[in-house]
């Protein structure tokens, strides 16, 4: 009877109907980090296989649409970008946001653009939405040497006011911020997209919208007093402003928006890693 | 004592049918509040046992109360019709949906092959994909790097190494996607049907391949198949499962001729009743049809079958006949034999019993029917019923290999060699 006792702590899997709301095997994940690595890679060369420009093609998405931001509101709706050259703030714009909806787009699609694999092989779930997510990053890369090519433009070149402060130092972090949002917001929609697929259509406009309440196309300071809070209560507001802050000098810093853009991205992200991995485990039925 | 690596207990699933999506809100906000008053899910009490041909409730318990254990080093087979719960069972064990109820427990890594090439992506090159297939499945960079030459020999497709696999013809991918399965390094593997892939001589490498993780490498194996003579090729026990329900545990030899038994392939037809209303015509009434083993209790190529035909006559004074028509599965005509029942214009009113034999090693293995005609002097038709009962012929393995050998017949011909040196 000992023995058998002794014996069964020596399981080293149980599968079980439902899993406790804390229980996430990190040790699992680690273990599976080359499969993250190795998604990120397919993502990354499938894109511009067979392509003459290659990588560039990176590129061209958010140039056309600084271009294209330029000419509608920057000539024929005239609105101000806090002294900034237009073509850096709307480029700073586009760059970040197209990282943010991206991620949160991909991933919030993860269980129905992968149910094929999802039904043959078991792997940590969440390694796809942290493919998605590193796939996002490699990307944001390439774009922001675009960025920073323009940035040194004006900064050398011209006598423009642009100039870094010490909120550049940030940049990592901003970085690291705008990702986990989007995971965040995104695992939250693909666990509720499993079974209503509603919500898939209400997101894909829902992301368009929101950036126009955010602070992408115009700056925070242009927003009327009265609804300047619903602004900020986007976690990403604070997020844009401080890169903006930091990189072209412009607009300001706010502790207090950027506090709260913090925290509220770190419950976003636990809400959403808690509601996947309650859902991964049935999804199949589902789906 | 041998050592359990996998432990089942009274696991248990349950799926909605029909549309996924209506109703579903509601069915979530009902069940959400019988937890919360700390009830039992409403709908898994009318979950009903898996049977597809009945009609009934909305719910239905795709597997039930499974219980059993593995041992290490056990090369386990799984059978069951289709629809019986197999493909569920693997789907828990290889953590791709959970379990409604039970808990499943194991020593080792599960590795699951219930499909080939899972996460193969068209642009990527064989090279590429071996190594994103294999963290699939679980296995890291440097694992893969370790078995990479092997890999790749085993495939055979060491040209194409440097070329995406869409360009790649369907055999090379399937073996290319085999090859790296077949060298995950999990402690326990689960294979669903993927052996029917590839030509006779790959397939034959894959169970031999499969042979060495268990018996070599002392891996645990979980074999999912229809194949009966690869299960008594392979596996060294085997459960029997049978509308989501376990129904049989034991020895592989024991298990098929437990399924085969099962299985219905011994056709009998019997009407009881009024005889008026047997199948047939107002001449002729069948009574009784069957088709049974010769020796043993399935009727394989080695078993050879008696078959015997009992009907009423109701006609009077001619020259009665009748003729059996085999044909296979392909409606090619096997023989089309027949006897005289009354060669001299004397067929009485009554009950006629005919019956014959096709010896063992006659035909090969596969589905075949009957089709019954009688007639009157060999000329004009008195009744005939088209493909009135039909049975199949179990294969069985012939040396290593395990699956049916092509043709109609299958012979126990007396060969004889010659051998002479080359001097």
């Amino acid at each position: 009877m000992k023995d058998t006792q002794r014996h069964n702590e020596d399981w080293s899997l149980v599968i079980k109907p439902k899993t406790g709301l804390l229980e996430i095997n990190f040790r699992e994940l680690w273990r599976y980090r080359d499969l993250v690595l190795l998604l990120v890679k397919r993502d990354f060369v499938s894109f511009y296989k067979q392509t003459i420009l290659g990588p560039i093609w990176f590129l061209v998405q958010p140039l056309l649409t600084t271009l294209m931001f330029l000419l509608v509101f920057g000539r024929i709706a005239q609105l101000p970008t806090d002294g900034v050259p237009a073509i850096l703030f709307y480029l700073a714009g586009v760059t970040c946001w197209s990282y943010f909806s991206e991620a949160l787009t991909k991933t919030s699609e993860t269980f129905t653009a992968n149910a094929n694999i999802f039904g043959k092989v078991y792997f940590p779930r969440l390694i796809i939405p942290l493919s998605i997510v590193v796939s996002a990053m490699m990307r944001l890369g390439v774009q922001l040497i675009l960025f920073f090519a323009v940035l040194g433009y004006y900064i050398f070149f011209t006598d423009s006011d642009t100039h870094l402060t010490w909120a550049a130092a940030l940049f990592p972090i901003l970085i690291i911020m705008m990702g986990l949002l989007g995971l965040g917001l995104g695992l939250i929609f693909s666990a509720l997209t499993t079974k209503y697929r509603d919500l898939r259509f209400l997101l894909t406009f829902g992301v368009q919208l929101l950036m126009y309440a955010t602070p992408i196309v115009y700056p925070l300071s242009l927003a009327p007093e009265k609804y300047i809070w619903l602004i900020v209560a986007n976690p990403f507001t604070a997020i844009i402003e401080t890169f903006r802050f930091g990189f072209l000098g412009a607009g300001a810093f706010n502790p207090v928006y950027f506090t709260y853009s913090a925290v509220a991205t770190l419950i976003i992200l636990l809400t959403g890693v808690l509601i996947f991995n309650k859902v991964e485990k049935n999804f199949m039925d589902t789906v | 004592m041998s050592n359990t690596v996998i432990e089942l207990n009274n696991i248990s699933k349950l799926y909605r049918l029909g549309e996924v999506g209506t109703g579903t809100l509601s069915h979530d906000l009902n069940r959400w509040w019988h937890r919360l008053r700390g009830k039992e899910d409403p709908y898994a009490k009318v979950g009903e046992e898996n049977n597809r041909e009945s009609k009934g409730g909305e719910y239905v318990w795709a597997i039930q109360d499974i219980n059993f254990k593995v041992n290490q080093g056990d090369v386990l087979g799984v059978i069951g019709k289709n629809g019986a719960g197999k493909s569920t069972l693997l789907k828990i064990l290889s953590r791709v949906t959970a379990p409604t109820k039970g808990t499943i427990k194991a020593k080792g890594r599960i590795a699951s092959l219930l499909e080939v090439g899972t996460g193969f992506h068209p642009e990527l090159t064989g090279r590429e994909n071996i190594f994103l297939n294999g963290a699939i499945l679980g296995m890291t960079k440097t694992e893969i790097r370790r078995k990479f030459d092997e890999i790749v020999s085993f495939s055979g497709v060491e040209r194409y190494i440097d070329t995406p696999v869409k360009r790649y013809s369907s055999g090379m991918y399937v073996r290319l996607a085999f090859a790296v399965a077949a060298h995950l390094e999990s402690e326990i593997l689960i294979v669903d049907e993927v052996l029917a892939v590839g030509d006779a001589e790959f397939q034959k490498k894959c169970l031999g391949r499969m042979k060495d993780v268990s018996a070599k490498e002392g891996r645990t194996v979980l074999f999912v198949s229809h194949n009966m003579a690869a299960v008594r090729q392979l596996c060294t026990n085997a459960v029997v499962m049978k509308n989501g329900r376990l129904v049989f545990e034991g020895t592989q030899t024991d298990c098929v001729n437990f399924y085969q038994r099962s299985h219905n392939t011994n056709f009998e037809y019997i009407h009881e009743g009024d005889i008026e209303n047997a199948p047939g015509n107002k001449h002729i009434r069948i009574k009784r049809f069957d088709v049974k083993p010769v020796n043993g209790e399935v009727i394989s190529i080695s078993s050879g079958f008696d078959f015997e035909l009992e009907f009423l006559n109701n006609r009077e004074d001619i020259s009665l006949d009748v003729t059996f028509e085999l044909k296979n599965s392909d409606d090619i005509i096997v023989f089309h034999n027949g006897t005289i029942l009354s060669p001299n214009k004397d067929s009485k009113r009554g009950y006629y019993k005919v019956s014959s034999r096709i010896p063992a090693h006659t035909l090969n293995a596969g589905v075949y029917k009957f089709t019954l005609i009688f007639g009157e002097s060999q000329r004009y038709e008195v009744c005939a019923l088209e493909d009135f009962v039909q049975f199949e012929i179990m294969n069985e393995a012939s040396g290593s290999n395990s699956s049916v050998l092509p043709g109609m017949l299958h012979l126990n011909m007396p060969f004889s060699t010659i051998f002479n040196n080359v001097n």
